[in-house]
């Protein structure tokens, strides 16, 4: 049978306030355990929340990147439940009135195809503390440090169909909050987490099967992974005649697998209701106003600029348009050199597996915006050809001096372009090799063109590659012809 | 409609309230009588009445972003019933 | 000096007559003495206040001159006092000394009060006979074999006993209202938002207000003065300027409009007590007012609402009581399970559990349409009730409670006869109305209670009515024989 996957998403965005959601506390990640745990933190009794303007005000510029309903008022709830990262045995979140409503997020998939993905609400919520579980004479330790920070949750349609997909979803999301300055997209600190709703269904059946939730999974890779896991575990369970049970799983990444979380799964009545303590929370339209037009240009806005300023493949666009730095970057490349085929193929290519090899972000590359798109403004120039550039980029990167220029003339890069020069050069290769002159000139035109390179490879050799390729090409014809 | 006991027992859970085997019984039919008292509401046409959770209707105030506490750990963590290396500690958590 | 008032002691100690000093080292012996037949006090903090009293009379002698400076108080052992056990009548709260203060306690603090300890009350506010509390039932002072009311008990025994001239209450359905009826106290609770609860331990957000229990209406003006205001801590405080409640109490009676709600003096209404009602009704007359026959028609559904509003926020509000970060937790817990359900179980008393436990099934999964939506639903027919009535009178009249000062222990083996005592005063709480009682008479040895209901912010109002009544009338001024 074929089968097809449905997933949805939800994720978790800390957003990046100095100060937590309900509480005066700051959000730093890291510090000594319980020392940015408030009174109001620790659920202390007697103790009251006062609400964030600064989360307010994140949550409805997502809302508005994302094209989304913002209502009037939205109202806080709380979710009841008994954990001990969870101080006050409830989590002030959103139910029934959520501050972001229906809204979309178009994604690019890697044929370059773009795919809208609808998003069903974001809400504001407080994030829990952390139980350590390093054995204290077996005890787990609670740290509240993180209690309190403000999340936005962001809930997606079951509109994607793949774990690809789904990479490509979270990553325009990362991109979104990054671009918005609402969140660091530190996923390795848990700044972004993700829970993965997976379901499979018989091709062409309407009705989506019975769901299995995947908790906090951390990384690009893990989601693509754990997806495609669950995705086999859970067909593998039908076709043996088994049934899916709707319950949380957990990934994990050093068995590549996921496996029930049993100890949670015991009869959910999370008694949902109105939080009594704050009031319901009024979005006036002129701060929506203000908020609009305040908005950077955004990933999906970039992106189409790319295309039809730069005359870019909407593949290049997406990637270059994914998250700020980079975009940024490129464009200072571009406008350096003037080029932005080049600019988008260096970046792209020989910037970007320079940046993975070294592990670096696109923020701390070695070689700057202006160096590299002083580079490729030599390689149009004739300055030097695109195989010597290659050498320049690294020796740039190697920090071997300042500017391409710099590099080009300390090694004694440029590249020969005198006919006079190549000529003779060209008579020397010609001579070193008579008896491959001789059989191509006995040859056919089919077989002439095979060997032809053969030469153009020895001249660029004796040449060390300095010599302009196109002159060379031509010179070469005429004396072999000749 | 009266409770169970299984239902008093499900309701204890949920509120993680350990009762004595004994109690159940007669908490079973307190709780009884006192939802036979909330049951009268039963008998008020609300409908097309707006809910009301708070009596004055304002709205929500919003509080700068600012930092303004300082660590006070100790002082907290004095009153704790169990501590270690700055952690509050309880039976081990299992996922 | 016990029998001074808070406006006669601000008098004294601006006179010079006696110091803060010797008042609170006068009232401290008198707790010592008579408290044991009360149980009024869970802490006396001797310590604190005689310190309090000197940091007083040393503001004094620099020249301060604020009506409150070296006034003895205490608080309602709900209010967290930093340092200080604060204890909300519960084994839950063992041990919990409050690491802050309550904004009610700063404020007071700052006025210069001195702080003599920390009241008995029902476990957590729930009750209205002050019977629930893990220390222990309060005894009422006119006859310590009954009840003083609650849930604000002890506030309400140590006023009427005479073991201070003022203390700090809440009021969720009638909690200081009802104890003030029992005992011939004035009290008052405030518009919800005018009091703030930061610091002030939840039972129901929606409802609570703290309020002062005294002697007389100006001392509940005094004191209200100094514990009412905004507080950015709390989200649900009303930023508002506090009216002059002092300057009010003068204005004369003439012109007033009072409102006498039939659904006040129907069945279940001891006719003693009724008929004390109406005779003040008739002093109020010849002071000036007029009186209208009205209507609160949604009244008799108060009480099924109340006790599904109340109990659906508190057991929300009382999971913080875990076991683990602070007050009670059981010995050697096997497993986290076990941590949570026994140290609660054992933690709690049975009365706050019952209401944990119908809040917890009012809100689980459905029956939160049937419960809590059709209560709040109810909350607003009442509250329309008020806000139609308030179109034609400036005050709604009634009895504050429905009986006289019961039995120690005669409602306990039946919860709900118990919350049919609330049925006067819990309406104010779901409309979030100031309501205030004050004394009526006796019957039989036992105070009446007499309820003023006023529209939002009216505090003042409300004080002026029972100002302008004591003055022409002595019911405040009689003492339990023995006290």
């Amino acid at each position: 049978m074929q089968w097809e996957t449905v997933i949805g998403l939800e994720i978790h965005a800390q957003l990046s306030t100095q100060s937590k959601i309900f509480s005066a506390s700051a959000t730093t990640f890291g510090a000594e355990p319980n020392t940015q745990a408030s009174l109001v933190d620790l659920g202390m009794p007697g103790t009251l929340p006062v609400l964030n303007a600064e989360a307010v005000r994140m949550a409805c510029q997502f809302g508005l990147a994302i094209d989304a309903e913002i209502a009037e008022r939205n109202v806080f709830a709380r979710k009841n439940y008994f954990y001990p990262d969870l101080p006050k045995g409830y989590q002030t979140s959103q139910m029934d009135q959520p501050i972001v409503g229906k809204g979309f997020l178009d994604i690019t998939l890697e044929d370059g195809t773009v795919k809208r993905i609808g998003i069903t609400r974001a809400h504001l919520e407080e994030d829990a503390g952390k139980s350590l579980h390093e054995d204290f004479h077996g005890m787990s330790g609670i740290d509240l440090n993180r209690a309190g920070t403000p999340l936005l949750e962001i809930v997606s349609e079951p509109d994607i169909r793949s774990a690809k997909e789904a990479v490509a979803y979270v990553k325009a999301i990362h991109a979104l909050v990054r671009y918005l300055g609402i969140c660091d997209g530190n996923m390795a600190e848990g700044s972004l987490r993700c829970d993965c709703n997976v379901s499979v269904r018989p091709v062409g059946q309407a009705e989506f099967g019975t769901r299995a939730e995947i908790k906090n999974v951390n990384s690009f890779r893990f989601i693509e992974k754990a997806i495609n896991h669950e995705v086999q575990r859970q067909i593998e369970l039908i076709e043996d005649g088994g049934k899916v049970v709707q319950e949380t799983r957990l990934y994990d990444p050093n068995k590549d697998q996921t496996r029930s979380m049993r100890s949670k799964e015991e009869a959910n009545d999370y008694r949902y209701f109105p939080c009594p303590d704050l009031l319901p929370v009024v979005i006036e339209r002129s701060f929506l106003d203000e908020l609009r037009t305040g908005l950077p240009e955004l990933p999906p806005q970039k992106r189409e600029r790319f295309e039809s300023q730069f005359g870019l493949s909407t593949y290049d666009a997406s990637v270059l348009s994914a998250s700020r730095e980079l975009a940024d970057y490129f464009e200072v490349v571009e406008k350096t050199c003037g080029d932005a085929k080049l600019s988008a193929n260096w970046v792209m290519g020989e910037l970007s597996s320079l940046l993975n090899k070294e592990g670096l972000e696109i923020e701390q590359s070695p070689v700057s915006a202006e160096q590299l798109g002083s580079l490729i403004l030599r390689i149009k120039d004739n300055t030097i050809s695109g195989k010597i550039a290659k050498m320049v980029f690294e020796a740039l990167a190697a920090g071997e001096g300042a500017s391409a220029d710099e590099i080009i003339e300390k090694k004694g890069l440029k590249q020969v372009t005198d006919s006079g020069a190549i000529e003779a050069m060209l008579d020397e290769v010609l001579a070193a090799n008579a008896e491959q002159v001789e059989q191509y000139r006995a040859s056919d035109e089919a077989k002439r063109g095979k060997m032809f390179g053969f030469f153009v490879g020895q001249a660029m050799k004796a040449s060390k590659g300095k010599a302009n390729p196109g002159q060379v090409n031509e010179l070469l014809k005429k004396k072999l012809e000749g | 409609m009266a409770l169970e006991r299984s239902e008093v027992e499900k309701i204890a859970h949920l509120a993680r309230l350990g009762l004595n085997e004994g109690d159940i019984p007669q908490t079973t039919e307190t709780l009884n009588s006192i939802l036979g008292l909330i049951d009268q509401m039963q008998a008020v046409d609300t409908q097309g009445i707006e809910p009301l959770a708070h009596p004055l209707e304002a709205t929500q105030r919003l509080r700068a972003d600012v930092v303004n506490e300082s660590n006070q750990r100790d002082a907290y963590q004095a009153i704790a019933p169990a501590v270690e290396n700055g952690l509050y500690l309880v039976p081990k958590v299992i996922e | 000096m016990h029998q001074l008032t808070l406006a006669e002691i601000a008098r004294g100690l601006a006179d010079k007559q006696f110091s803060a000093e010797e008042l609170s080292r006068s009232l401290l012996a008198r707790i010592a003495q008579l408290d044991p037949q009360l149980n009024s006090f869970i802490t006396v903090t001797e310590d604190l206040a005689l310190e309090q009293a000197k940091a007083a009379d040393a503001r004094r002698a620099a020249g301060e001159n604020s009506p409150l400076l070296g006034a003895p108080i205490a608080h309602k052992d709900l209010f967290c006092t930093n340092g200080v056990l604060t204890s909300c009548g519960s084994k839950i709260l063992t041990g919990f000394k409050a690491p802050y203060d309550a904004t009610v306690v700063e404020k007071l603090k700052a006025a210069g009060t001195v702080t003599l300890g920390k009241l008995n009350m029902d476990e957590f506010a729930m009750g209205s006979a002050n019977e629930s509390s893990h220390y222990g039932p309060v005894k009422n002072p006119w006859d310590t074999s009954r009840v003083p009311g609650g849930s604000s008990g002890g506030s309400a025994a140590a006023v009427a006993a005479r073991l201070l001239p003022a203390a700090t209450g809440t009021d969720t359905g009638g909690s200081i209202r009802q104890p003030a009826a029992l005992t011939n106290l004035t009290g008052i609770k405030p518009t919800y938002g005018r009091v703030s609860r930061w610091g002030m331990i939840a039972y129901a957000s929606s409802l609570d207000q703290g309020g002062p229990l005294a002697r007389t209406a100006e001392d509940c003006a005094l004191l209200l003065g100094a514990m009412a205001g905004f507080d950015s801590k709390d989200s649900t405080s009303v930023d508002q300027p506090v009216d002059d409640y002092l300057a009010s109490l003068a204005q004369p009676l003439a012109g007033l409009r009072i409102g006498l709600p039939k659904e006040y003096f129907g069945a279940g209404l001891d006719a003693r007590i009724g008929e004390k009602v109406m005779a003040v009704v008739e002093e109020l007359k010849k002071l000036g007012a007029t009186v209208k026959d009205i209507s609160l028609p949604n009244m008799q559904h108060a009480i099924p609402a109340y006790y599904v509003i109340a109990p659906a926020e508190a057991s929300s509000n009382l999971s913080r009581f875990d076991g683990v970060r602070f007050g009670y937790r059981c010995e050697n817990p096997k497993d986290l399970q076990d941590l949570y359900k026994r140290s609660r179980g054992e933690g709690f008393g049975a009365e706050v559990k019952r209401r944990i436990m119908v809040g917890t099934y009012a809100l689980s999964a459905g029956y939160y349409d049937a419960y809590y939506i059709k209560a709040q639903q109810i909350r607003r027919l009442i509250k329309n009730d008020f806000v139609a009535a308030f179109k034609d009178v400036d005050v709604i009249l009634g009895p504050t409670t429905p009986n006289l000062a019961w039995k120690l222990g005669e409602k306990n083996a039946d919860p709900v006869s118990a919350y049919l005592e609330d049925i006067y005063t819990i309406t104010a709480n779901l409309a979030g109305i100031p309501g205030l009682s004050m004394p009526a008479g006796f019957v039989d040895g036992l105070p009446v209670g007499l309820q003023l209901l006023g529209n939002y912010f009216q505090e003042g109002r409300l004080l002026n009515v029972a100002h302008q009544y004591q003055q022409v009338s002595d019911w405040h001024k009689a003492t339990p024989a023995g006290f």
